[in-house]
């Protein structure tokens, strides 16, 4: 059984915006999932229709079977969710912010301060217990949001942007934490536009921009067709057959065109002198557009520009 | 989530709500008992001198159900509509929705803590009539069953208004421009045999009539208006409001995009 399984999910909010343009997506069970894009690709919106803070405008949702439409409820038992933006009451106790949330799922009072105080102990928040949310710091806060998703204890685990905003050391220690609660067999769904979350956390990624996944594949897979590069050379002499050249991989896509598939590393001379050996022609070539390679420098040049931000903000500081 | 844990949710609503009022009583007890002492001092002692019987009774004692049941009206609609709009506005109703807890514990949950509130207010304002005048109860029962039926009205009432509201300020104008000039228009200051025929008959459409008048008749026994008329009235208003907020979380109409 997949912990998730979505079928062509379409939204269109009612300003007209197309958030979602029939997405499928599966999560397996136990599975450590990225869901990666820029920002306004649809992620939050994905995630609130799972979570029903978003009406569906079409399409399939199921959470361990159950189906969003007629399980509704044992569909949210299973689900813990940390939103991307804060929605603490901010004049909550930290506990009662927690324990309360155990009563929204029907845990009784009793069984429901003993969850408490272990997920507020897992998130270091214990000593926090009687401190107002608004006085928490921004990285308590977002903790106490994920203590708050624990307590019933969900098969799944939702984060939308977790580390968004946080800084570096309390990211590492939540990746740490989040490894742990996976291992230990709840399954995570994480959001993020920040590659290196993805890599160092999740082994299957989901890639989303514009409301269309354009990949879908173990981790490890989708690094290998990053680190590759297309080209498309243009032949003299017209081919029956792919030649085999010697460590690439070589593709025919008509008699006068190949695509070539080299990864980065590997030097183009090299391609050359294959060529010449195998006795092909080169007139031209030309790179292959990739949307994925695409999304991911744009994905880059934004967290570089998010990385000069932080510099300014740091330097204003002083 | 079956009824009995769906009764733990509900617990834990009504808990949360309740402890909202009395934490911050300085916003939700305090003020209605200094407006309500004012009133009894100003019309009731100062004016209600001059003014002498209404209906039977000295104009203070002909008031003070008025006023309980103004002050409950109020109360409860302002509890509601300022906590669940808050939760709104903040975000954090999101723990609701996103946990399987059923519509109908979200509408008894908050409208509990509207009808505590305005209980709590009711009695406070009771306790201060007595400084100023004599009260008595005839029927009890359903001098009681007014007020509790009555706080659940409004607070319906404002929860309706919070999931349709978008800003603080939508927050205001149903209070200001509608439950304010019904609210003085129900009979709280005088009886509508006092008025010409045709506006005693406009009355009879304003819904609060029947509970301040429903009130009234708990505690002196005298009322504009046929009891058994209130309670349908009222109770019509109870089944429809549940209705209506039912209806509109399960549409998810200014909660879910
Ligand atoms: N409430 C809303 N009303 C209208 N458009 C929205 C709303 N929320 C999001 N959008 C639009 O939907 C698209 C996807 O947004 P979102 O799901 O928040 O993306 P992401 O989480 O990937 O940044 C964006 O174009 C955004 O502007
Ligand atoms: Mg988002």
């Amino acid at each position: 059984m997949h912990a998730l399984a979505i079928r062509s999910l379409w939204k269109t909010y009612p300003n007209g915006v197309e958030a979602l343009k029939g997405i499928d997506l599966k999560v397996e069970e136990g599975d450590f999932f990225a869901l990666l894009g820029p920002n306004g690709a649809g992620k939050t919106t994905a995630i609130g229709i799972v979570t029903s803070l978003v009406n569906k405008t079409s399409g399939d949702v199921k959470v361990f079977g159950h189906s969003i439409d007629s399980e509704l409820e044992a569909a949210k038992a299973c689900i813990g969710v940390v939103p991307q933006e804060l929605n603490l009451n901010q004049w909550d106790k930290v506990f009662n912010c927690v324990v309360n949330q155990a009563g929204f799922y029907g845990i009784p009072r009793r069984e429901a301060r003993e969850r408490t105080e272990t997920v507020l102990r897992e998130l270091q928040l214990w000593d926090r217990r009687g401190e107002t949310a608004r006085n928490l710091s921004g990285g308590m806060k977002r903790r106490l949001m994920i203590a708050r998703s624990l307590v019933h204890g969900p098969k799944l685990l939702i984060l939308d942007e977790p580390t968004a905003g946080v800084d570096i050391e309390i990211r590492r220690s939540m990746w740490d934490f989040l490894q742990t609660i996976n291992r230990n067999g709840t399954t995570i769904i994480l959001t993020t536009h920040y590659l290196e979350e993805a890599e160092n956390l999740c082994r299957h990624v989901a890639i989303i921009d514009d409301g269309v996944i354009v990949e879908d594949d173990r981790m490890s897979a989708v690094l290998r067709k990053l680190h590759h590069e297309v080209f498309v050379l243009n032949l003299r002499q017209p081919v029956d057959v792919a030649p085999k050249l010697n460590g690439f991989d070589v593709e025919r896509v008509n008699e006068h065109e190949l695509e070539v598939q080299i990864h980065k590393d590997q030097d183009l001379n090299s391609l050359f002198t294959a060529l010449s050996t195998a006795g092909v022609e080169v007139i031209s070539m030309r790179n292959k557009t990739n949307r994925l390679e695409e999304l991911f420098v744009r994905l880059i040049e934004r967290r570089e520009n998010e990385r000069n931000r932080e510099k300014v903000v740091e330097e204003l500081n002083l | 989530m079956d009824f009995q844990h769906q009764l733990i949710a509900l617990d834990t609503i009504v808990t949360k709500e309740c402890t909202r009022v009395l934490r911050i009583w300085i916003q939700t007890i305090v003020p209605p008992a200094i407006t309500m002492t004012l009133y009894f001092i100003i019309f009731g002692n100062l004016i209600g001198r001059r003014i002498g019987e209404m209906g039977g009774f000295e104009y203070m004692q002909f008031m003070a159900p008025g006023l309980i049941m103004m002050s409950v009206i109020t109360n409860s609609y302002g509890n509601v509509v300022s906590s669940f709009y808050s939760a709104k506005f903040q975000g954090h109703l999101q723990e609701m929705i996103v946990a399987p807890t059923a519509n109908w514990v979200i509408v008894l949950g908050h409208v509990a803590g509207g009808v505590a509130r305005g209980l709590a207010v009711g009695l406070v304002v009771t306790i201060v009539a007595l400084f100023f005048t004599r009260l008595e109860v005839q029927h009890p029962f359903i001098a009681i069953s007014m007020v509790i039926l009555t706080a659940f009205v409004f607070s319906m009432g404002g929860m309706i208004n919070a999931i349709f509201a978008k800003k603080f300020d939508d927050v205001a104008i149903i209070p200001s421009f509608v439950l304010g000039p019904l609210t003085y228009l129900g009979g709280v200051f005088y009886t509508i045999s006092l008025l010409p025929d045709f506006w005693a008959r406009l009355s009879t459409f304003n819904p609060i009539l029947y509970m301040v008048n429903g009130l009234r008749y708990g505690m002196l026994g005298v009322s504009d208006i046929s009891i058994v008329r209130a309670y349908v009235i009222i109770l019509i208003f109870v089944v429809g409001l549940f209705w209506v907020c039912m209806y509109l979380l399960n549409r998810g109409v200014g909660i879910r995009e």
